[in-house]
């Protein structure tokens, strides 16, 4: 199936020389959720923005359903809903007519039961006549979120959705998200809370400095990229590593009471088997075990690691 | 053409007017009324009359000039300004419209507003001083392209400022010089020859002189020029704006 979004050699330098996007390819699937992860000035803004059509590309193309967002801007940009990551808002103008207003500017004939629905969904029916400024955050959060489904988009993209959002607000978005993701529409979110992603993304991206670093499918990426870790607790402490088990990757802890064992995720199988047979074998009795799988965060902090030190 | 969100723009805007009612509308009347007392009235009784018509009359062409070319400027800046300022903009940006509809929704409705206050002073003044209206037309041509003409120029200030020093400098420091200094009060015969000559260097005189002709036939300068001098501030604006899109200057990066 061909991508519903598809960036290629991607390049953005600013008026002043800043270069926010230094070469990006990337292709979006019809209907997943990806996750685009960052540290803040990475270029996850920019990509969106060109992919939205707030900046023009330098150099490189974008094509949303198979058309490209400058020369066929108009096609482009009626799929795509877009909430921005700061909150801005018309203070004066009511909920109903700033949410009415997108739709209108999308191109789409007046519908009051789709703002209805929108805003029902979002649980702002009751604020539907309140004035914007009268809101607290969250609500306007959820204004912005209506204000990009006005006009029923196919694509969503959520730029650092959840920065200053209570939980409920969290839980509620993600439920919203999954029903359009039922509904067939395709969801880009930026972010860089990594529990996000994990929480809800099909895919990860990973930008830093310009540059899409990797792009992969989450479980696969933890799986890959993820070590693990088996903790032994002793029933009795050791002195030392017994000889036979020194082609295991172990570590005794310090005071001899517990073994770690350090491994990569896809290659935990088979060894964890042959070492609790080895230390039955040498008559190593353990009281507790216990894994730990590294998240996604560490996983991002060791790529981002390396890539700067790659650049040093 | 996306009708719908020229259709959009263009009442949000109008329904900004009706919600700053008092500022909008209200108080551009009651400045204007009071030009009428001080000059029309209080001093104007001792000036005989100008070029055959009473000083009350004679002012208010260049009165209802007044009041449409700083309304123009002043909603087809903010208009445009503010969503740049809030960050709103974005919303526009990513919309499928062309840069020539968004045009036409902020300054149709620039004009549009700028408009009703033309005629609400027109009216207002029909209280205060007896109006002829020789070539209703040709008032009409003027009033709109005047209209429309400074509402690009506002909407040209508005992407171009940066901050709202910016956004007023031009309303409040440019426009009343050249509009006192345009004719409106007098006749340009009445000034010695050198700011005559000084005069014809100011785009406001050729609208209220051409303005003022379409009311008493009464002219500073060709009514016919007025006419050109209107249209061609009308296609620089135009030009500027095309320009500004192009390049996307201060608005696109």
């Amino acid at each position: 199936m061909a991508p519903i979004v598809s960036v290629q050699n991607l390049t953005k330098t600013y008026g002043n020389g800043f270069q926010a996007l230094k070469g990006v390819d990337l292709e979006i699937r019809e209907g997943e959720i990806l996750a685009l992860l960052g540290p803040n000035g990475a270029g996850k803004t920019t990509l969106i923005s060109i992919i939205c059509g707030i900046v023009n590309p330098s150099a490189g193309q974008v094509l949303v359903s198979g058309h490209d967002v400058v020369r066929d801007f108009r096609q482009t940009r009626s799929l795509i809903g877009l909430v921005p990551q700061e909150l801005t808002t018309d203070m004066f103008e009511t909920v109903w007519n700033t949410v009415s207003f997108s739709r209108g500017v999308y191109g789409k004939k007046p519908n009051p039961q789709v703002i209805e629905q929108v805003l029902r969904d979002l649980s702002l029916w009751s604020k539907k006549d309140n004035m914007l400024r009268e809101l607290s955050g969250g609500m306007k959060r959820r204004v912005l979120i209506a204000k990009a489904l006005a006009h029923e988009p196919k694509i969503l993209f959520l730029d650092e959705p959840t920065a200053g959002v209570d939980v409920n607000l969290r839980r509620e978005m993600w439920q919203v998200v999954e029903k359009l993701r039922a509904n067939g529409v395709t969801i880009i979110l930026t972010t860089h809370y990594i529990e996000e992603a994990e929480e809800i993304a099909d895919r990860v991206g990973v930008i830093n400095g310009g540059k899409l670093l990797l792009i992969e499918e989450k479980n696969a990426l933890m799986r890959k990229l993820g070590r693990k870790q088996l903790r032994l607790e002793l029933a009795e402490p050791l002195a030392t590593l017994p000889a036979s088990l020194a082609a295991y990757d172990l570590a005794l802890s310090d005071d001899g009471s517990a073994l770690v064992h350090e491994y990569q995720g896809d290659e935990g199988q088979g060894s964890i088997a042959s070492l609790l047979a080895m230390l039955a074998a040498e008559d190593i009795h353990f009281k507790d075990l216990s894994t730990r799988q590294s998240s996604l965060e560490d996983i991002f902090v060791a790529l981002v690691a390396q890539q700067a030190g790659e650049q040093a | 053409m996306n009708t719908e969100a020229i259709k959009s723009i263009y009442s949000f805007e109008m329904a900004r007017m009706r919600r700053t009612l008092l500022q909008s509308v209200i108080s551009p009347v009651i400045t204007t009324s009071l030009y009428f007392i001080v000059f029309g009235t209080a001093i104007g009784s001792r000036i005989e009359s100008v070029e055959g018509v009473s000083y009350g009359s004679f002012i208010t062409p260049g009165l209802i000039m007044l009041t449409l070319l700083t309304q123009c400027i002043s909603n087809g800046s903010i208009g445009i300004y503010f969503p740049k300022f809030t960050g709103t903009i974005y919303e526009i940006l990513s919309a499928p419209i062309a840069m020539t509809e968004i045009l036409i929704g902020y300054v149709g409705a620039a004009a549009s507003k700028g408009l009703i206050i033309g005629f609400i002073i027109l009216l207002t003044a029909s209280f205060f001083v007896d109006i002829s209206i020789a070539h209703p037309f040709m008032m009409l041509v003027f009033m709109v392209l005047t209209a429309i003409s400074f509402s690009l120029f506002g909407f040209i200030i508005g992407i171009w400022a940066k901050n709202f020093e910016q956004l007023n400098i031009v309303p409040m420091l440019v426009v009343p010089p050249l509009t006192f200094l345009g004719g409106s009060f007098y006749s340009i015969d009445m000034l010695p020859p050198f700011w005559q000559a000084v005069s014809h260097l100011n785009p406001v005189l050729y609208l209220v002189s051409g303005f003022r002709w379409s009311f008493y036939e009464i002219a500073d300068v060709n009514p016919i020029v007025s006419l050109g001098m209107v249209c061609l501030f009308l296609v620089a604006c135009l030009s500027l704006i095309g320009w500004m899109f192009k390049t996307g200057y201060r608005l696109r990066s």
